[in-house]
């Protein structure tokens, strides 16, 4: 089992610690909707060192990320992130990563914790040219600060500003609590906020540091447990849920982040394909009418006959909802916008609603 | 962790206070801490009937899904509703939030339930 190096601070927080994809990390520190709303309202920190950074650089490296991602880099400035699933040659989804662009010739990919040996090996597999590939994942420990008073928080610890990191940009020098760290506007909560990657040394400081200034504003540490409920509210995409091997971008509701007009990219005939022949599945959203929480992989009914499975579904502790997200046939005949959820053999009520359950307050 | 002393206590951290022919099951204060946030609680009907080890409700927290066991057979003869509309009362008062009453066939089925003290013990050794 992998330790970041904040683990003995979180056990010394009292945090419930969970294995989550051959990391040991906290879910809770207190109480997971205590939490959630923290970062809605003011500010939370979570420890997301178990990230995973790949480095990919060299007069190619570009040209390669172009055949590998579904997006697309090619007019990306320095400084700019661009999200991007990976696909196999059938669609299907490898990971889903955020590319750094540090440089002409150089990008950091971060991914998915429990996928990052598997994407090292992917792009391994599949580099040519003059490429190198590296993960660097041990040289880095991220911190992700997030809510309406983050960035207050974080520019008390710098001389930069961070208001001027736009929403998707970074800078990778700035100083902060007395070290150089790479920051970036950025987040998978919903709310505007930063990353932090900083060398692991440091890592333990920079937390008490802004636990420190952040008393201010009642920050609160939040673990995993927090970090899903509002990734959820938001709709932003969990693998193996919303997206994974056997669910395509296309039908996982990434289409933005599919550019079919660029030249050859890996899983590009499979998916134009979809399009062409239309995309079978669906993502949508829905409200539970009868009492009850619909959980990950309950099949969903329409007029009595299966048409998808629940990818996510939870309590929203921000609308006070029994929400979920589905994956159904596309073009399904839905009667009145009503769903049934089969939960413990029970056919509850839902009906449709609009995706995300939350609107996003980023900061453009 | 508070323990009661005068309720018994089943593997799965449940409680059972004995009224005579009834017994009021609930969650300890060990089960309502490890699950987190308790946001949705499904009870039976009065009237229904279960055998031991049965699932006879399920207490839902933000996380995940868990069911809550018979420990003996019987009938259900009351639910606690006011956990329909605020479950996060198992949080906050675990021994005062049963979750229903049952008329139970045979009290020496209880015989096997722990008391405080063993209770107690088994809780720290599943911490440990």
């Amino acid at each position: 089992m992998q330790k970041t190096p904040l683990y003995d601070v979180h056990v010394d927080a009292g945090a419930k610690l969970i294995d989550f994809g051959g990391w040991m990390m906290p879910v809770q520190y207190t109480s997971i909707i205590d939490e959630h709303m923290a970062v809605r309202e003011r500010a939370g920190i979570f420890d997301v060192s178990h990230m995973g950074e790949i480095l990919i650089e060299g007069r190619e490296a570009e040209g390669f990320l172009q055949k590998m991602l579904t997006n697309d880099i090619s007019r990306t400035h320095e400084g700019r992130i661009v999200y991007s699933p990976i696909c196999y040659p059938n669609g299907g989804v490898v990971d889903d990563v955020l590319v750094y662009k540090l440089h002409q010739e150089r990008f950091l990919m971060v991914t998915n914790a429990a996928n990052t040996a598997k994407d090292y090996e992917w792009l391994l597999t599949h580099r040519e040219g003059e490429v190198k590939v590296k993960d660097v994942s041990r040289d880095y420990a991220q911190l992700a600060v997030q809510g309406p008073n983050a960035e207050q928080i974080l520019n008390s610890l710098t001389d930069s500003d961070l208001g001027g990191i736009k929403f998707f940009r970074f800078a990778d020098d700035i100083l902060i609590d007395g070290v150089e760290a790479l920051i970036s506007r950025t987040g998978y909560t919903g709310e505007d906020g930063f990353e932090i990657y900083i060398s692991p040394e440091y890592v333990v400081r920079l937390w008490h540091s802004i636990m420190e200034v952040g008393k201010d504003y009642n920050i609160m540490p939040a673990g995993l447990g927090a970090r899903d409920t509002l990734r959820f509210e938001a709709a932003l995409p969990l693998y193996g849920h919303e997206i994974s091997k056997d669910i395509s971008p296309l039908e996982g509701g990434l289409e933005k982040f599919v550019k079919l007009d660029k030249d050859d990219f890996i899983g590009k005939d499979t998916l134009l394909a979809q399009v062409e022949q239309g995309i079978e599945r669906t993502l949508v959203g829905f409200e539970m009418i009868d009492r009850g929480i619909a959980r990950e992989g309950y099949e969903v009914l329409s007029n009595g006959r299966p048409i998808g499975h629940v990818t996510s579904g939870s309590y929203s502790p921000s609308l006070d909802k029994n929400l979920g997200i589905a994956l159904m046939k596309t073009g399904g005949d839905i009667k009145d916008g009503e769903l049934e959820i089969v939960v413990r053999k029970r056919r509850l009520r839902a009906r449709l609603t609009k995706l995300p359950f939350y609107t996003k307050q980023y900061k453009k | 962790m508070e323990v009661k002393k005068d309720l018994k206590y089943s593997k799965e951290h449940e409680w059972v206070r004995v009224d005579e022919k009834t017994i009021y099951i609930g969650i300890t204060d060990y089960a309502q801490d490890s699950l987190g946030d308790v946001v949705f609680v499904e009870l039976p009907e009065v009237g229904d009937t279960f055998d031991a080890d049965d699932e006879f409700a399920v207490v839902e927290s933000v996380k995940a899904a868990s069911d809550i066991y018979a420990p003996a057979s019987g009938t259900v003869i009351e639910i606690n509703e006011e956990l329909e509309d605020m479950p996060e009362l198992v949080n906050e008062a675990p021994y005062e939030s049963w979750f229903i009453a049952m008329e139970i066939d045979d009290l020496s089925k209880l015989d096997s339930l722990m008391d405080w003290e063993e209770y107690q013990k088994f809780c720290e050794e599943e911490e440990a």
